[in-house]
């Protein structure tokens, strides 16, 4: 009992409690939910689906749960973000106006880098209204979720441009030769960098602390404006690249669908891993396992028929209970409630004892 | 006075521990009717505590408690509960609605209501004057209560208790945010009510006030009862003897023969900082392995003169050098660089980062000294917490323990660490020893001093003159947001306490 309940307190129970628990209903489901074949020299499977489905979301949460440690707020853009990240991208490579690109205006890192920068841009703009003016961050996002996709639109003249240009395709698809999908890497080099910087510098550890007490922290000595910008700036690059991706996978930047709702998902990914949103301490490997639960439960979702316009109400319901099972006050009365009865229980030994 | 013997309630054996400290350990406390009863005792020796306890804000883990009219062993849930059986808390920080008017404060959740079952405000007011008036209390009940004073606001809080039918009425701290003239009118309210047999339970750090007003005093050491005495057996030298659980005399000079040796360069040396709306220009200067404290009353500008100091408020006005070389602080970050440290007075603000383990508080400032990318190394950040918590003795389960855990004085000592580990050539200490027991306190102080004898020049605040007398070789005296002058010398605490008050200025 008492190792169960150790079990429970664990960081990461939840996350993959959470991811077990999906992936279970999906094995009774469908006994072939595991199996993995090779078909046309590349891997196939609903676990490779949900792998390469779940990047941008793994992405997005990775900077997502920087942005919630660091201000107890969410950034709200980056699915429009990723969105403009992608125009901006095929907008470099194809060259302003051009409705479908067979050869590229530039080279291919450059228009990708671009890209990403965009993002970067972005994350820059929300950062310096959190840190610098104070703004709510959700009401400093909120602009560029209005506005991103509306740019990204802007800079594609109106219109859906297609890259067609083969090795276009091979970051969000499969690179020739190789059977795992390439977006699989670039959510590992992400990760990786990442952990490399919040381990190998004390960013982790600053984070935390202007999370905690931004006031103490400044006093310590840590430019607390300057942390809070740079987890935005983050941010901003995940949602870069995740456009990037996004827009490599359908060789084309389709403004008004690219990383629609996806804000959502990477905040779910977010409070799924077991992240306070009240920010302060994180669990980065905790949000990459709610990013792909999010992704099994989507696909378990459309494998079992229910449309893609119906899938957020499940969602949905999962945000509400997790809010729920991490509110304080639910916590305190679940302490109450247990010490109550332990209570109970000592007085009640206490009188059988007496008799 | 007569007093009344009949006992409202005792608490026997009380004891309460928090992850790795026993914050009550067999505790005691009788309140009787009709009486005024200090609880004493130093930072950390339980008396919140065992309020806590009483009130329902935390569980004891055993102990009996006795209510006159309750039947069998009180086990309150919460402030609610003890409100049922009688008792009600008034705390420093008034817990009452500021936006709404004195009546509405008075009746909230108990409005009187008419027929229709709507707020009756006529008979609202109406009762509020009645009540204002039987404690003597003159005031506008339809005014907003944010209108008033903390003082008024404090007797509003206490005026509720009283109308609620309480019977034992718990004063923490009330009179640390008045003046002496609100202190004078919460007294006679005070004696006012004891008249009508309201058993009143005052915690106070003012010596002054208990002999004014108690009929009775408990005191409370390291969460044990030390003793309760009548107020006529117990002087002030040995109420605070049984405070600190020494005889006076243990507590003589700790400064060494002859003085401190301070040297000769300048180490700090401002002139003319001054803080928009804090703090008016002052100049500042101090010498290596100097000790120097600054006194006033609370809200004289003495934090706010350290804080422009160390940059913690960036100095609109003046210039400071820092050892010969000329420093001008944006942050807090260059000061650190330049060699200063900081041990802020809002512990839980400006000080804790309440989630993150000891040894990450221990080691941050010296962390963000070295720079983001030269990460201390997992084996010397060990080696640092470990070392600091030997040397202050920190009651922690482990270093990884998150800070949170530690009772107050604890947190303390691990801030203090954090700045005694980038070893300052300069350290601003703001009343780092509230908070902390006693026995640690003189450890303390006497810390501060061997700093000083290895070199480092040293700020110390501290509300409790006796405690820099003791340290300082000088003091800054501060008033109004103004620093009025300097005492050196032969100081006392008549001296000083006269500098504070001001009048003849020499």
């Amino acid at each position: 009992m008492s190792s169960l309940k150790r079990l429970v307190k664990k960081k990461l129970f939840l996350p993959i409690f959470c991811m077990i628990l999906v992936l279970l209903i999906n094995l009774l489901k469908s006994p072939t939910f595991f199996s993995i074949a090779i078909n046309n020299g590349v891997l196939y499977g609903r676990l490779i689906d949900i792998l390469n489905r779940g990047s941008e979301i793994a992405i997005l949460a990775v900077g997502q749960t920087l942005v919630v440690a660091v201000s107890a707020g969410t950034d709200i853009s980056v699915g429009s973000v990723m969105s403009l990240s992608g125009c901006f991208c095929c907008m470099l490579l194809a060259g302003y106006g051009v409705n479908s690109a067979t050869t590229l205006a530039m080279p291919m890192i450059v228009g990708m880098l671009g890209g990403v920068l965009m993002g970067a841009l972005c994350g820059a703009f929300n950062g310096a209204l959190v840190a610098k003016l104070k703004i709510q961050p959700m009401v400093a996002t909120l602009i560029l979720f209005t506005a991103a996709r509306a740019i990204g639109l802007l800079l594609c003249d109106n219109q859906i441009t297609y890259i067609r240009y083969e090795p276009y395709k091979y970051l969000g698809n499969f690179l020739p030769g190789v059977p795992i999908p390439t977006p699989i890497f670039i959510t590992i080099a992400v990760i990786l960098v990442v952990s490399i910087l919040l381990k190998k510098t004390a960013l982790g550890m600053y984070i935390q602390a202007v999370g905690i007490n931004g006031r103490a922290a400044r006093i310590s000595g840590i430019n607390s404006d300057v942390i809070c910008f740079v987890c935005y700036v983050i941010c901003g690059v995940c949602a870069g690249i995740a456009g990037v991706v996004a827009s490599s996978r359908i060789y084309s930047a389709d403004s008004n669908n690219i990383g629609l709702n996806f804000e959502l998902d990477a905040i779910l990914a977010v409070a799924l891993g077991g992240n306070s949103l009240a920010g302060g301490k994180f669990n980065l490997p905790g949000s990459i396992i709610g990013a792909y639960t999010i992704q099994a439960i989507t696909t378990t979702l459309l494998a079992m028929g229910v449309s893609t316009d119906q899938a957020p109400v499940v969602k949905a319901i999962i945000v509400v209970i997790i809010v729920i099972v991490q509110a304080p006050t639910f916590k305190a009365w679940l302490e109450t409630r247990s010490a109550r009865r332990l209570a109970a229980e000592t007085a009640g030994a206490g009188e059988e004892a007496s008799e | 006075m007569a007093m009344n013997e009949q006992i409202l309630f005792t608490m026997k054996d009380i004891t309460k521990t928090f992850p790795g400290v026993i914050a009550l350990n067999r505790a005691q406390l009788t309140l009787r009717k009709g009486e005024i009863h200090a609880l004493m005792g130093e930072n950390g020796a339980g008396k919140s505590t065992i309020i806590k306890c009483l009130t329902g804000v935390y569980e004891r883990d055993s102990g009996e408690i006795r209510m006159e009219g309750v039947e069998g062993n009180v086990h309150n849930h919460s402030t609610q509960d003890a409100q049922k059986i009688g008792i009600a808390t008034v705390y420093q920080e008034v817990n009452l609605c500021p936006n709404l008017s004195v009546a509405e404060n008075l009746f909230i959740g108990r409005e009187p209501r008419n027929k229709a079952g709507f707020i009756d405000w006529k008979a609202m007011i109406r009762l509020a004057r009645e009540t204002m008036e039987k404690l003597e209390i003159t005031l506008d009940v339809t005014q907003t209560l944010e209108n008033y004073s903390i003082a008024i606001q404090q007797m509003v809080a206490i005026a509720r208790a009283v109308d609620m039918n309480c019977k034992a009425l718990i004063l923490d701290e009330p009179t640390s945010s008045l003046d002496d003239k609100e202190v004078a009118k919460l007294f006679r309210l005070m004696r006012s009510l004891k008249e009508k047999g309201v058993g009143i339970l005052f915690v106070t750090h003012f010596l002054e006030q208990v002999y004014q007003v108690c009929d009775r005093i408990t005191v409370m050491r390291n969460g044990q009862f030390v003793g309760e005495y009548p107020i006529e057996e117990l002087p002030r030298l040995k109420l605070v003897g049984a405070m600190l659980g020494k005889d006076f005399n243990d507590l003589a000079s700790i400064k060494p023969e002859g003085g401190l040796s301070i040297g000769e360069d300048v180490v700090v040396d401002a002139k003319g900082l001054s803080h928009k709306g804090t703090i008016k220009p002052f100049d500042f200067r101090i010498r290596k392995g100097e000790v120097v404290g600054v006194t006033g009353l609370l809200g004289s500008g003495r934090s706010e003169m350290v804080r422009c100091l160390y940059g913690a408020d960036r100095a609109q006005t003046g210039t400071l050098e820092m050892e010969g070389k000329g420093l001008k602080a944006t942050a807090p970050i260059d000061s650190i660089k330049a060699g200063m440290g900081f041990l802020p007075d809002d512990r839980k603000a400006d000080g804790c980062i309440a989630d993150l383990s000891v040894r990450e508080n221990i080691i941050l400032a010296l962390q963000s000294r070295q720079g983001i990318f030269r990460t201390l190394p997992k084996a010397k950040q060990d080696e640092l917490a470990d070392q600091f918590i030997d040397l202050l003795q920190i009651k922690t389960a482990s270093r990884e323990t998150p800070l949170s855990q530690l009772s107050g004085g604890n947190q303390q000592k691990v801030i203090l660490a954090r700045w005694l580990c980038t070893h300052p050539d300069f350290l601003i200490l703001d009343e780092p020893t509230r908070g902390i027991d006693i026995g640690t306190k003189t450890e303390f102080q006497k810390l501060v001093l061997k700093f000083a004898a290895e070199g480092m020049s040293v700020v110390f605040i501290s509300s409790e003159i006796e405690e820099m007398l003791r340290t300082c070789s000088r003091m800054c005296v501060m008033r109004d947001g103004n620093k009025v002058g300097e005492i050196e010398g032969e100081m006392t605490q008549e001296s000083v306490m006269g500098a504070i008050a001001g009048g003849d200025k020499e």
